[in-house]
């Protein structure tokens, strides 16, 4: 399992990258491997309003469809269309595979680090 | 094996139709261009197109179904036989009133034997399947809130064993939903529950018995809790079998349930008909009621405050007439007995089970039970998908696979009511050798089935790049 340690991380298996006033969000490695196999993405469109803490993407493996939970409350400033055509993106590079970019972040989830997600992760 | 189209000869029909002498009255703008693709095919080659595919395909005639949250019983096939009568297949929804008596009786008499069961005092046929009557049931609490001017409320709650129908149907009906958690039981935790509600509670969407197969030890409360915050208490007829003629739904503070006829009631599936959800409500909602309303004297009117139509006439009727015929072939004694042999028979596979896979809930469940293969596959590389897989090859449909969420690596076994004790001792020992395999060769698991017509499938590609259509 991989944990990047540039990155932050919530107990929902989100990772936050935060750069420039601008937060990219994705899934944890760890989420990958446990929803398996990724077949679709839903994600929000440019312009929607995020809110921490609640969903705003889900995603759909063979064996269940489960929410992404935003750790930022904020603007959808761009997503990432590749997604839509090959979800399997995520399961290759989890980190690469960014969902969105979040600006006027106004409210943050609490975040871990790649060390306290690891350990919080070993003990499920 | 070949679709039908690639087993289509251009010119090989089998019907020769006389030169049409009716007129043509459709404007050409209204006639299709080119020719529609028709298989053309023999009867004779068609007939055995069909009986091949039948023969690929498993259904309860077939065996063992266990497939959780389905209940997949056997259908009387006197069902069939009422639903045949020509004095019900004739009838036509615009026929006057008083030429389609015997039918509205049908529908008078099913109406007040549902409220029987339930113990709600109207029941609506319109919804045309069990995500419908939830969303109609949805409407009957929206309706209900606005006509009291109560408009702050815009939220259901949702417990995380629900069926991913009910935030659906919420959604749907313009709620936001609202998930809370189970507790260590598998029930919903109080402390979320209270934490949640509030006065902007709609109301709460519950299925009772849950879908770990558990009746909730603290319903009343829950219910009380919901109504104290103003919401109403909508109940999920998913499970309605374990509990059908012990149980009132109404008794225990739900104001609006829906039934799903094809599972507590005993009328076909999926491809095998029409469906039926109807839903059943209070007194104090019928002002709401959709569709048109049978009074006393076998008149039908709208309700005054009714929020429409959610179907045309008055929903399927033959699935009425099907699921009539069961409630008079079962009778008073007959229906608590099925919901308490459904129970009994889940129990029995869970207690010659749970030696070898662990259970997700220890306790006396009720129809059903959720085996947790998390430890298995850990340790074996075994997965919940590769038992099911494995089942395949005694002829057992497999059981519902990674539902409920909460349940990592879930299994979850209906045996349902009509199954014998030598079927359940069959399943229980293919099972049990499955788990001997596991433990001694996990790889050849992993490699079943063996004796299906097609092997593994290929879920992922399916999945990602499904072909859903035929290429002409």
């Amino acid at each position: 399992m991989n944990y990047p340690s540039e990155l932050k991380y919530t107990r929902d298996d989100e990772w936050l990258l935060e750069e420039d006033g601008v937060a990219t969000v994705g899934i944890s490695d760890y989420a990958q491997h446990e929803l398996g196999d990724l077949v679709f993405v839903n994600l929000p469109e440019v312009g929607d309003e995020v809110v921490a803490g609640e969903a705003f993407a889900d995603v759909e493996s063979v064996k269940a469809v489960a929410d992404v939970i935003s750790p930022v409350s904020g603007e959808v400033l761009e997503i990432n269309e590749d997604l839509l055509d090959d979800a399997a993106l995520i399961n290759e590079d989890a980190y690469a595979a960014w969902f969105v970019k979040v600006g006027n972040v106004t409210d943050k989830e609490e975040l871990l680090s790649a060390d306290e997600y690891e350990a919080y992760n070993e003990t499920r | 094996m070949k679709l039908i189209f690639e087993k289509s000869i251009p010119g090989r029909g089998q019907q020769i139709f006389p030169a049409c002498d009716v007129p043509e009255v459709l404007p050409k703008v209204e006639l299709r261009k080119s020719v529609a693709h028709l298989p053309e095919i023999s009867e004779n080659e068609m007939g055995r197109h069909y009986t091949a595919l039948a023969k690929r395909a498993h259904g309860v005639n077939d065996g063992f179904y266990p497939l959780g949250s389905c209940t997949m019983k056997h259908n009387p096939r006197i069902n069939e036989k009422m639903a045949s009568l020509p004095g019900f297949t004739k009838l036509h929804p615009l026929q006057p009133a008083c030429s389609v008596k015997g039918a509205n009786e049908l529908i008078t008499g099913l109406e007040k034997a549902l409220c029987e069961i339930t113990g709600m005092d109207g029941v609506t046929f319109q919804p045309a399947a069990g995500a419908h009557g939830e969303f109609t049931g949805l409407l009957f609490i929206k309706s209900y809130h606005e006509s009291r001017g109560d408009h702050e409320r815009n939220e259901i709650i949702v417990p995380d064993s629900a069926h991913g129908t009910n935030p659906a149907s919420a959604t749907m009906a313009g709620y936001k939903t609202v998930e809370i958690k189970s507790n260590d039981k598998g029930m919903v935790d109080i402390e979320s529950l209270k934490a949640h509600l509030g006065p902007k509670t709609a109301g709460l969407m519950l299925t009772n018995p849950n879908t770990v197969g558990l009746f909730d030890e603290n319903i009343m409360e829950i219910t009380k809790l919901v109504h104290e915050a103003g919401g109403l208490c909508y109940y999920d007829g998913a499970n309605l079998n374990a509990v059908m003629g012990v149980v009132r739904p109404a008794d225990i503070g739900f104001d609006v349930i829906h039934m799903n006829l094809h599972k507590t009631f005993s009328t076909p599936h999926g491809g095998g008909g029409p469906g039926s959800g109807p839903c059943g409500y209070k007194a104090f909602l019928a002002p709401f009621a959709p569709g048109l309303v049978s009074r006393d004297g076998g008149e039908y009117t709208r309700a005054e405050k009714s929020f429409g139509n959610m179907t045309g006439f008055y929903g399927n009727f033959l699935v009425m007439v099907k699921a009539y015929t069961y409630i008079l072939t079962l009778g008073k004694e007959g229906i608590p007995a099925a919901a308490k042999n459904a129970v009994l028979n889940a129990n029995y596979m869970q207690e010659k089970l749970k030696d070898l896979y662990p259970v997700a809930y220890d306790t006396t469940c009720m129809h059903e039970f959720v085996l947790c293969l998390e430890e298995i596959h850990k340790n074996d590389k075994v997965s919940a998908l590769d038992v099911a897989k494995a089942l395949l090859d005694y002829g057992i449909h497999p059981p519902t696979m990674y539902f409920p969420l909460i349940v990592h690596e879930a299994l979850m076994i209906e045996p349902t009511e009509t199954e014998t004790k030598e079927t359940l001792d069959e399943a229980i020992t293919a099972f049990r050798e499955i788990y001997e395999q596991i433990k001694n060769a996990p790889e050849a698991v992993c490699a079943c089935p063996q004796t299906t017509p097609v092997l593994r499938l290929d879920e992922v590609k399916a999945a990602r790049e499904p072909v859903l259509k035929y290429q002409f």
